[in-house]
């Protein structure tokens, strides 16, 4: 019992069960905004803990993840265009476009690794943005309004609090999942990739098709993310394949520590908390966010662990995790 | 197709690749000497567009206005290569695209506040305003202006890195920097040189580019994705590439988008060519690049490393 507790199992279901809470405490304040705020938070967290597949896990950052985000949104968004608002065709849409995508962009982008892993994913992130800005048929510039909700039969996505628990279950079935897929011998094999990928080859896996594995599937809940997005916003634009887009995801898993379970959804509770009282001083809160940004990157860069100060495990494990115990080469140390 | 519209949209690639390539040298030699990825070269960009517009305004001397636009990039560039670059020069890639990614944002939000959301004025003097013939069809005397100077820069950097002492350093810094250290060079002058260097090259591109295109918060990031293509099509680490790729890709994007609908218009009917053609034009490069990749994955001119 003493041993669950030390090692955070149970903080999983105590987040969780928080986070149901809120949108109880929302209406008892009367504020229906803070609902919808944290929908937001949550589609971010999913987002986030996408990007921890291949960015916490594997060791690959890719800087263009919100590339997905607007796959995602579009497939809402353009299928509503045509009349189309049945949500299962929408999301097999979303999950069969981005799982194109991905095998795509994944195919040529691993072929590369370290900084060109990193401008090449941006490139291609910008590539789809344009593409949108110049699709005039679906708004451009100025984006796509969606006016039906995706309805799913049993239930519409029709306002924020629809939005919300459909939010919060698929993140608690994701980070159900991630809490096993760390150990399965799938992401052992993917986590390896990034300790010693050339050992990894000697073992007789293929470190390229792994990981392209991992890009695809984080690729995928990536696109739920943008699906949910569209339905909470009401709105598709190519903002959202923007680039900032993709540096804010990052900057939450590093806030929340990369490559663990319920990291990501603590950082982006912070990091949107953050940018609401920013907000809230000044309409310049870029002017302070940028500066913390790079004050948190000289912090984690030494091993900082934001989470590991406000004393939340967010490594939930039983039993021995081998793969914690070796820490990844410093970026001069490789080959 | 007109032979003459034809060759000022030649041009027009050209003085865009020769923008390109003020950016991505600097770019690409910081990250092959010092394994660093700096997102905010594209502010340093912006840096020297704001300055160099606001010093003509304020003065009236175009070369003054260059000079002042290169000088507070590079002054910038000073400022970030020892605050915050150099503590990150030895760490993963992933905390360099953060912290750069921050100072990005910070800098975009301090041009808003200092020259306000909507575009800054930038001119030029009534002596380059005028046009000249060439090829038989006029083309504007600035941008030829753009063209003359890249030629410069591009000889003057040949010139630094192949013939003196400074630029034989820099090559050796870039195979094995450890080694010039213990030979006794002063590496860390040597890598702020030449980060303020690639600095006012960046400052240099936007203070020229500043009349031409519109000064506003955000401008350095378009170009920026530009100069990352670049660069990994010309190959990480090489200045050589770099000129090479930032004219190929500059003039195919440029020609993409100049003829790209005339181009489909034989297979299509009129009002999807239209709608088809820029979106295909915007993403030809990309798909270079993807093809780049897919053949030479160090891109087309890489260094050879030891």
């Amino acid at each position: 019992m003493m041993d669950r507790l030390k090692n955070g199992v149970w903080l999983i279901p105590l987040l969780f069960l928080v986070l149901a809470c809120i949108p109880f405490i929302a209406d008892a304040l009367g504020e229906p905004f803070y609902i919808t705020f944290f929908a937001r938070v949550l589609i971010y967290a999913l987002a986030a803990c996408a990007l921890n597949i291949i960015l916490g896990f594997a060791g690959l950052v890719s800087f263009g993840h919100a590339l997905f985000i607007g796959l995602g949104c579009y497939a809402v968004g353009i299928l509503g265009f045509f009349d189309i608002s049945n949500g299962w065709l929408q999301l097999l849409a979303a999950l069969a476009v981005c799982a194109l995508v991905a095998l795509f962009v994944g195919t040529v982008c691993l072929r590369t690794s370290g900084i060109g892993f990193i401008m090449i994913t941006l490139a291609f992130a910008q590539m789809f943005y344009f593409l949108m800005v110049s699709m005039t048929m679906f708004g451009g510039d100025d984006g796509l309004n969606i006016f039906m909700p995706s309805d799913f039969g049993f239930f519409e996505l029709s306002g924020s609090r629809e939005v919300y628990w459909a939010t919060w279950a698929v993140l608690l079935l994701l980070t159900i999942f991630l809490f096993r897929f760390r150990k399965s011998p799938f992401g052992l094999v993917l986590r390896a990739t990034h300790l010693n990928p050339r050992r990894v080859n000697a073992l007789g896996y293929s470190v390229f098709k792994v990981q392209l594995a991992a890009y695809i599937l984080s690729g995928m809940i990536t696109g739920v993310a943008g699906f949910l997005l569209a339905n909470l916003t009401a709105f598709a634009s190519p903002s959202y394949m923007s680039w900032h887009m993709s540096g804010e995801l990052i900057v939450m898993l590093v806030i929340g520590g990369l490559g663990t379970v319920t990291g990501p959804i603590f950082g982006s509770i912070i990091y949107l908390v953050m940018e609401e009282v920013f907000k809230g001083i000044t309409q310049h809160w870029m002017l302070l966010m940028g500066p913390l940004i790079v004050i948190i990157a000289m912090l984690t860069r030494n091993g900082v662990d934001f989470m590991k100060l406000l004393r939340i495990n967010t490594n939930p494990s039983e039993g021995v995790d081998r793969a914690d115990e070796t820490k990844p080469a410093a970026a001069g140390d490789a080959s | 197709m007109d032979s003459s519209l034809f060759l000022s949209q030649l041009l027009n690639g050209v003085q865009l690749g020769v923008l390109l390539f003020l950016l991505s040298s600097g770019l690409t030699l910081i990250f092959g000497i010092m394994n660093f990825i700096n997102l905010a070269h594209g502010s340093l960009y912006m840096v020297g567009a704001f300055i160099g517009a606001a010093a003509f305004n304020a003065s009236g001397s175009f070369v003054f206005a260059v000079m002042a636009g290169m000088l507070a990039s590079a002054a910038v560039g000073l400022l970030l290569e020892h605050g915050i670059a150099r503590p990150l020069y030895r760490y993963d890639h992933l905390y360099q695209v953060l912290a750069t990614f921050g100072l990005m944002m910070f800098f975009n939000e301090l041009a808003i506040v200092i020259f306000g959301s909507r575009p800054y004025y930038a001119g030029i003097p009534d002596y380059l305003s005028g046009a000249v013939t060439v090829f038989g069809s006029p083309y504007p005397v600035y941008r030829i202006l753009i063209i003359v100077v890249g030629i410069l820069v591009a000889v003057g950097a040949w010139y630094l890195i192949q013939k003196t002492r400074f630029g034989m350093l820099i090559r050796a810094g870039a195979s094995n920097s450890n080694m010039v250290s213990v030979l006794g060079v002063n590496i860390d002058l040597l890598k702020k040189l030449l980060f303020m260097l690639g600095a006012a090259l960046a400052g240099l591109a936007g203070a020229l580019a500043g009349p031409i295109l519109s000064v506003q918060s955000g401008m350095g990031e378009p170009v920026l994705i530009l100069a990352l293509v670049v660069i990994v099509v010309g190959g990480i680490g090489s200045i050589r590439g770099a000129l090479v790729a930032a004219m190929i890709i500059a003039i195919i994007d440029t020609l993409g988008r100049a003829y790209m609908p005339q181009l489909l218009a034989p297979f299509m009917v009129p009002t999807s060519a239209n709608a088809v053609g820029p979106a295909l034009a915007s993403m030809l490069i990309y798909i270079l690049m993807a093809l780049v990749l897919a053949f030479k994955p160090d891109g087309i001119l890489a260094p050879r490393k030891r």
